[in-house]
């Protein structure tokens, strides 16, 4: 008997409109869940190429998973100037701002672009669902909000050819184009929208584009851009490069405000080092209050940078009879940082940087431990016993080239 | 000339170790110089373009034994060292392939193409000789004793040294064994029965060396290029982004951050001995820069019989370093190409162009060439070990262009009626063709050809012989023995005057660490 189903429930993984290219392209047939898409961990079986692609050449990331919000409407610049800790009101046409944005309590919900298309069209862009906080404080202004997430398709092009490849591509060059601006142009007739952003601490640019110009874009980008080592490039080798830049991820080095089921498990800006981003001259944002109570008195807890010091670690490992043995790829696992044997603080995610040399880890520390150059204690397992192994604190980013916000001459 | 002439040391040869231990002392606060004979940085680890718009890694062409702590310490990836990974290995054939990758499953099916054994057996052959290869570390990392007449530092290394092969597991002391006296091709034959595989891996063995797979000895120099790590793994292999002279540049810089002063073009011509003791440096150009030490980086040949009077050396010591083998085996072409060569057993673009291409079908196939060079011929069919630097760093040429590095083995110094023009042309057509009958459509790509002979690495780069090593890596001039014995501890007959080139432990490759050994035991860091 054949049923007919009118189920249509989404039950299965979304796939991005380029999924038609990278499937092809994804010999390893690795995939991770991202926002309930299939993202690639890696293109080629091991993720080292297309790690040393962000670095060295171009790697092209398919980042259509991020959620993106529209908002369009006279009140949007007020709208947004309130909802996120950034001075909105200063956002020019084809300005980006990165932002985190808080809950009353001045704990943060999530992190993203604020995008300033038009005198009152902005893209938001956020790493979890946010259209339910968005609507809530929206009630009464004039201004509309569109879920954009599957009507823009995304690309990022990081590394110290991305700009080079851009300008093969596209119809206005990308020169001038400053760190975090953005501009509208032609990629083969097809209308794009290109950031310089991304999430890799390196050159880099994001474009935007309508999904049915996905596949063309894609092609003509992997064409042009294969003189200049252009790399399908997947999840694994972002990791990496995220934690370099010290750029934190949601869900890993914090948790959402909205989904934390107990206090503790909120931060603030400030304890997620992005202090910068929070503007106090503005008149009034969510969570201002808040904040300029912890201000005040000075957050519990600091976001920082360690690095795990090599001759320890070495030592540790040679007692067992083995070369130290480093992580191949980012890892994810809440990890106990020591003070005088007292725990006060974890590391949240860390990675082995193969372009510094050193072993590093973003972490939560206790205020009073987080000055640049305390030495800590790092737990580590070594042959299934733990070993505590010094580490030290150092400020983020770890890694920071020039050419990240530098312009051709 | 520099504005002062009174340094604490000069160091001769701006080469990748004479500039690892001008850091290392400007690091201690030293006032340091040093004096580059040519106008580049980098001795053989150097960066040229040579042809408009295509950067070759002249000489040195890859990277593994470059050593963390030498990185740490001085700042190296700070200062511009940007390892790439050269994830593979692949050997044509005729009709078939051999390639080795990465990926252990990947490497585990393409061996047992060919012999389901030999892949098997591989996956422990590489954990085992990296654990042989950890086990002689502490050897490497020691100041060679003097065996003749220990001092007493040198007897309690010595006694660390013995616990530390007490402690060897009996396994790992058989392997070393074996490796120290073996030829690669005996020592392989143990392990595996696929000839190509065998082959190219005993390819390692005869490296910068003036013997055959099949020569007693070999197996060390294979041993040799096993201890190399790149981030804690063991037998890999890196390219430097831009090139190698990217290495020696990042070493300058850092040297320069110490406060080091470095002068090219400056070429030395003898170092001023007064009772015993050296003073200073006079320059072929006619300056004279006092020092309270004199480092040379150069190799034994030219630290002690051009740089000294043979009159202000022990006779023995002279007639030992006279002795000391330092035969060049090896060439190089470097090729600025249209476009990428198709292999005829694997055509196309692949990863398989990304790693090393190793021509080393059989063990014949490497031995014949030896046997040319043993008679004064460079080899017909001569082995080489191919990267293409532009798959892993487009700077390297212009886009959609590629430079190939061909690493050639044999061609030795002493050519029969000698080198010259025609010769050195002959010699770069054996390359091309040999290539040619696995990628045929290498000879319509080739936009400019630099053949270097073992005569111009010792004319343009003073590497006496052309020896890539600064003398081979043979156990008679290891350890305690290299360059000589009673003077293997970076000191030498002549008061204030050392050496820290890859003639002295543990000798060659681009591993900073005879450069390091020795500043740290000028520094009396090491002792």
């Amino acid at each position: 008997m054949i049923y007919k189903n009118n189920f249509h429930a989404e039950t299965q993984l979304k796939l991005s409109p380029f999924f038609e290219r990278t499937s092809k392209l994804n010999e390893s047939q690795e995939w991770r869940r991202w926002s309930g898409y299939l993202s690639a961990t890696n293109y080629e079986l091991s993720h080292e190429n297309e790690y040393f692609a962000i670095r060295t050449k171009a790697a092209l990331l398919d980042i259509s998973p991020l959620y993106k919000y529209i908002i369009e409407g006279p009140d949007t610049q007020k709208y947004l100037h309130r909802l996120v800790t950034r001075n909105i009101n200063i956002c020019k046409i084809g300005q980006v701002m990165y932002t985190p944005w808080c809950d009353e309590d001045g704990k943060v919900i999530d992190d993203g672009t604020v995008q300033r298309l038009s005198e009152n069209t902005f893209r938001i862009t956020s790493a979890e669902p946010n259209l339910e906080w968005l609507q809530y404080n929206a009630m009464g202004l004039n201004l509309k909000i569109k879920d954009d997430s599957k009507n823009t398709a995304a690309l990022a092009l990081q590394g110290p050819n991305s700009r080079k490849i851009l300008n093969t591509v596209a119809k206005d060059s990308l020169d001038q184009l400053k760190f975090f601006w953005m501009i509208n142009t032609n990629i083969k007739d097809c209308p794009v929208s290109i950031s310089r952003t991304g999430y890799t601490g390196d050159l880099g640019y994001e474009i935007w584009i309508d999904p049915k110009d996905a596949l063309t874009v894609w092609d003509i980008l992997l064409e042009k851009g294969k003189s200049y080592g252009i790399t399908p490039t997947g999840l694994h080798a972002l990791d990496i490069s995220r934690i370099e830049a010290g750029l934190i991820l949601l869900d890993v080095d914090y948790i959402s405000s909205r989904h934390a089921i107990i206090e503790s498990r909120k931060s603030s800006p400030y304890e997620l080092g992005l202090g910068w981003a929070v503007k106090m001259n503005k008149k009034n944002f969510i969570g201002k209050k808040a904040l300029e109570k912890e201000l005040a008195r000075g957050p519990e807890w600091e976001f920082i940078g360690i690095e795990i010091e090599w001759d320890q670690l070495e030592k540790l490992y040679r007692e067992a009879g083995l070369a130290p043995g480093l992580p191949s790829t980012a890892w994810r696992t809440s990890t106990p940082l020591y003070y005088n044997n007292q725990q006060v603080g974890y590391a949240t995610s860390g990675a082995w940087s193969p372009i510094l040399k050193k072993y590093i880890a973003l972490g939560h520390l206790k205020s009073n431990f987080a000055m640049n150059g305390t030495i800590l204690d790092f737990e580590v397992k070594i042959e299934h016993f733990r070993k505590l192994t010094k580490a030290k604190v150092v400020k983020t980013p770890f890694f920071d080239p020039k050419r990240k916000r530098s312009c051709p001459k | 000339m520099s504005k002062i002439n009174k340094y604490d040391a000069i160091v001769i040869g701006g080469g990748h170790n004479g500039l690892t231990a001008a850091a290392y002392l400007a690091r201690a606060g030293k006032e340091v110089l040093v004096l580059e004979r040519r106008h580049v940085l980098g001795g053989a680890a150097v960066t040229e373009e040579i042809f408009p718009g295509f950067k070759f890694s002249v000489c040195s062409y890859v990277v593994s034994l470059m050593k963390a702590n030498v990185m740490r310490e001085l700042m190296l990836p700070h200062f511009g060292l940007e390892l790439l990974p050269l994830e593979s290995t692949f050997t044509p054939l005729e009709n078939d392939y051999l390639m080795r990758t990465a990926d252990a499953d990947q490497t585990y099916r393409e061996i047992a193409r060919h012999s389901t054994r030999d892949a098997e057996t591989y996956m422990r052959f590489g954990p085992r000789m990296g654990q042989i290869g950890m086990a002689v570390r502490p050897i490497l990392e020691t100041i060679a004793p003097n065996a003749i007449r220990p001092s007493l530092s040198d007897l309690s290394n010595l006694k660390n040294l013995l616990n530390h092969v007490k402690n060897l597991s009996s396994e790992q002391f058989e392997y070393l064994t074996k490796l120290m006296t073996m030829s690669s091709a005996d020592f392989l034959d143990e392990w595996f029965e696929f000839e190509p595989l065998k082959a190219t891996m005993s390819a390692s063995g005869i490296i910068g060396t003036f013997m055959g797979p099949r020569s007693p000895g070999s197996a060390y120099v294979m041993l040799h290029h096993y201890m190399g790590d790149i981030d804690g793994a063991f037998r890999a292999w890196g390219f430097q982004r831009g090139g190698t002279g990217g290495v020696s540049m990042a070493i300058a810089r850092s040297a320069e951050h110490f406060g080091a002063t470095i002068m090219t073009e400056s070429s030395v011509e003898k170092v001023i001995v007064k009772n015993g003791k050296s003073v200073g440096v006079a320059l072929e150009n006619g300056d004279e820069y006092k020092s309270d030490m004199v480092i040379s980086g150069l190799d034994p040949k030219l630290s002690f019989l051009k740089l000294l009077e043979e009159k202000d050396l022990p006779s023995d010591f002279v007639q030992s370093i006279k002795n000391f083998r330092i035969r060049g085996s090896s060439g190089k072409v470097n090729l600025a190409l249209d476009g990428l060569p198709n292999f005829t057993c694997l055509p196309g673009e692949g990863h398989h162009l990304r790693g090393a291409i190793s021509i080393s079908p059989s063990y014949d196939h490497l031995e014949k060439a030896y046997d040319d060079a043993k008679y004064g011929n460079f080899s017909k069919k001569p082995f080489m070990d191919i990267i293409l630097p532009s798959m892993l760093d487009p700077e390297m040429a212009p886009p959609g262009k590629h430079v190939m590095s061909c690493f050639v083995q044999y061609a030795p110094y002493n050519l029969k009626g000698g080198w010259n023009d025609s010769k050195r042309e002959a010699f770069g057509d054996a390359v091309v063709n040999t290539l040619a009958h696995y990628a045929p459509n290498i000879k319509d790509l080739i936009l400019h050809r630099q053949v270097l002979t073992p005569a111009d690495l010792e004319s343009t780069f003073g590497l006496t012989e052309g020896n890539i090593f600064h003398g081979e890596l043979t156990i008679q001039q290891l350890f305690s023995l290299r360059p000589a014995v009673k003077w293997a501890d970076y000191t030498t007959p002549i008061k204030n005057y050392f050496q820290c080139g890859s003639g002295t432990h543990p000798g060659g490759g681009i591993t900073g660490s005879p450069g390091e050994m020795a500043a740290k035991k000028i520094l009396g860091i090491l002792k």
